[in-house]
């Protein structure tokens, strides 16, 4: 096999310009394919990891029909002291997870003694909302950075509010609110800090505790309008949804039907859509890939049967069996796709680590300076050198074939 | 027993409705270690007769033994086989690979064919470029070397596997008189060291003197024999 290799190599020499310009095309997809897959993989995962890390955690469960009005905050769709325990214990049963934080989601008015707005909240225990959305401290601009993110009679206003309302760290704002009697509440706050908004639901959403949105609310015990879950690892995702999915669909109403909803992330949040596309553009970006060295290296191979049938006449004449014939042309394909896959793959690393060396910031909805970290995973590369290097032994079998068919003494007298 | 036997053999080519015979239901016999040409004008089958005895293109009609082995039944991969084991080519534009050196060309079908040994492939291979007075020449591309050099490292790699036969197809029409001379007087040579039988087509007629047993093809008959030795019958 060695000299089949080293007879293809040599005569990839032999058309010296021919075999650069061909492996140049294959290394220029291999290095647009893989920087795309690094570039939108990190950027995916970024958002991902904002989203699911600094807002709404891995999986979230409902009372059952909560999603479906969720743009109403209903207040009537609170899960009851029961049911959160029903909760606590089947998710206590379940390995994969690490933390979950109970949450009260209201609608509010907001009044800062001048001027009065709506505003979304997310009331919840502090401590316990930092182990589950770990990232939410970051999203803290202004206020105090040490210490719990909030206390009773403290709230974190969002971004948007702060500069539309002119209202400042230290600021007293009032909230009012109708619970779900109808019946109105108000309470005075001490603004503790400002939230960065990011993309996605709740994203622009200020921050209370939960004991104040009770008192707000006038809740007398337990009611919890969402429990948000944070895994051990994401990779677990599916595995705990099913667990948690499972269990949960146990408990009916009187009506028969399912007192729980547990949602992915994914059901969450409409960022899900953009992963998916940008799933769907590596794919199509691999088959362009694919098209780009199929469409070469056949065109290559072709050439070169044709530009030799006098040599394959010759071999084919001394006994060369059409086995090793047909070998011999694969192997050329085979070795103009290791070649332009070694190349891209060493010009696609050295270009990710020049991106994350230079630092490059982008603006994405309403955040702005995030830090570009393309990174790629031996898996990727692996797959992207075998499709190139199949592809091109695939496209070299066709002439290849035909070399090995090719009738000796047509091929002998060929001029 | 004959190393070659042929029996009423006919070559007929089929294109569309057109049949062309180009042999017509010719005998002989070539013994073992003989050197013999088949000459004739163009178009009297000279090419076509030793494409039959190379296993290169099959009888219609008639039969032809090739060392005991009826060429008729072989199929492609037989064929290739048995063209690697007992017979050497050399043609008339050498048909060197340009991608190897001379010592590579030479060591072709020992190693692409027969798969031999390195070492001994090695000494083989030296021993027959030495034979052939190229010896000093081994490293050197096909490019870097003349027409007569060319042939003689052809006649090596013809020999190289110990083949029993030589087909050789106008091998010094594209060499000058004297270049021509010493391949034809090359081959002789070979024979004699190697015991190998030469068969070549010519219509060069001083080529053709140094043959010792002339085959006269005319219109895919096979006319007449000019024997200088014991070798060969019509």
């Amino acid at each position: 096999m060695l000299n089949v290799i080293k007879i293809a190599a040599r005569n990839l020499r032999r058309y010296l310009r021919r075999t650069i310009l061909t492996s140049a095309l294959i290394t220029l997809g291999v290095c647009a394919v893989l920087l795309f897959i690094s570039i939108t993989g990190s950027f995916k995962q970024m958002m991902v990891g904002q989203i699911t890390d600094a807002m709404l955690g891995h999986l979230q469960v409902h009372r059952r029909g909560y999603l479906a009005s969720i743009d109403n905050l209903p207040l009537n769709r609170n899960l009851n002291e029961k049911q959160v325990r029903k909760v606590e214990s089947i998710m206590g049963g379940i390995d994969g997870i690490a933390s979950y934080s109970e949450r009260i989601r209201l609608g509010a008015m907001f009044s800062n003694f001048t001027e009065t707005t709506n505003i979304r909240l997310n009331a919840f225990i502090p401590d316990r909302e930092v182990k589950t959305v770990p990232l939410l401290a970051d999203r803290v601009l202004e206020g105090k950075k040490d210490g719990p993110l909030l206390e009773r009679g403290q709230i974190l206003i969002p971004e948007l509010i702060a500069k539309g309302m002119k209202v400042n760290v230290g600021d007293s704002i009032v909230l009012v609110a109708n619970n779900k009697d109808g019946s109105v509440n108000g309470k005075t706050f001490t603004v503790c800090g400002v939230l960065e908004g990011i993309s996605g639901p709740g994203g622009r959403d200020g921050a209370i505790h939960l004991e104040d949105a009770k008192e707000l609310l006038r809740i007398a015990g337990v009611e919890i309008t969402e429990i948000a879950i944070r895994l051990k690892n994401m990779a677990l995702l599916p595995e705990a949804l099913a667990a948690l999915q499972s269990a949960l669909d146990e408990f009916k109403d009187k009506n028969g039907n399912p007192v729980f909803e547990v949602h992915s992330w994914e059901k969450l949040s409409p960022f899900y859509n953009i992963a998916k596309m940008i799933d769907l553009m590596t794919f199509f970006i691999k088959i362009l890939l694919v098209a780009i060295v199929l469409v070469s290296i056949m065109n290559v191979m072709i050439m070169a049967v044709y530009e030799r049938i006098n040599e394959i006449g010759t071999i084919a004449a001394i006994g060369t069996q059409p086995g090793r014939i047909m070998a011999l042309f694969v192997a050329e394909g085979f070795l103009l796709g290791v070649l332009g896959t070694a190349l891209g793959t060493v010009i696609s690393l050295i270009s990710i680590a020049a991106i994350n060396a230079a630092g490059i910031n982008f603006d994405f909805g309403r955040q702005s300076n995030l830090l570009l970290t393309p990174t790629i995973g031996a898996g990727d590369v692996i797959s992207i050198v075998l499709i190139v290097i199949g592809i091109a032994v695939a496209a070299s079998m066709q002439p290849a074939f035909k070399a090995a068919r090719m009738d000796p003494i047509t091929a002998l007298r060929h001029v | 027993m004959s190393l070659v036997t042929a029996q009423h053999l006919e070559k007929t080519y089929r294109m569309g409705d057109i049949s062309v015979t180009a042999i017509r239901g010719v005998d002989f016999t070539i013994e073992p270690a003989s050197f013999v040409s088949f000459v004739g004008p163009s178009g009297s089958g000279k090419s076509t007769l030793l494409n039959m005895i190379g296993c290169l293109d099959p009888p219609t009609g008639g039969t032809l033994q090739v060392a005991g082995q009826d060429i008729a039944r072989m199929d492609r991969r037989q064929a290739a086989k048995f063209r690697g084991e007992h017979i050497g080519f050399v043609f008339q534009d050498f048909n060197l690979l340009p991608v190897l050196t001379v010592f590579e060309n030479v060591e072709y079908p020992l190693l692409m064919v027969q798969n031999w040994p390195a070492r001994k492939r090695k000494q083989r291979v030296s021993e027959l470029l030495e034979a052939v007075g190229m010896g000093d020449q081994g490293k050197k591309y096909p490019s870097q070397i003349s027409g007569g050099q060319k042939q003689r490292v052809a006649v090596a790699r013809a020999l190289v596997t110990n083949a029993k036969l030589v087909l050789a197809d106008e091998p010094t029409a594209n060499l000058d008189g004297e270049t021509a001379n010493r391949i034809i007087h090359l081959m002789k040579k070979m024979r004699d060291e190697f015991d190998t039988t030469f068969v070549f087509s010519t219509h060069d007629p001083k080529v053709m003197r140094n043959a010792e047993i002339v085959f006269t093809l005319e219109d895919g008959n096979l006319l007449k024999l000019h024997s200088n030795q014991e070798g060969a019958h019509a």
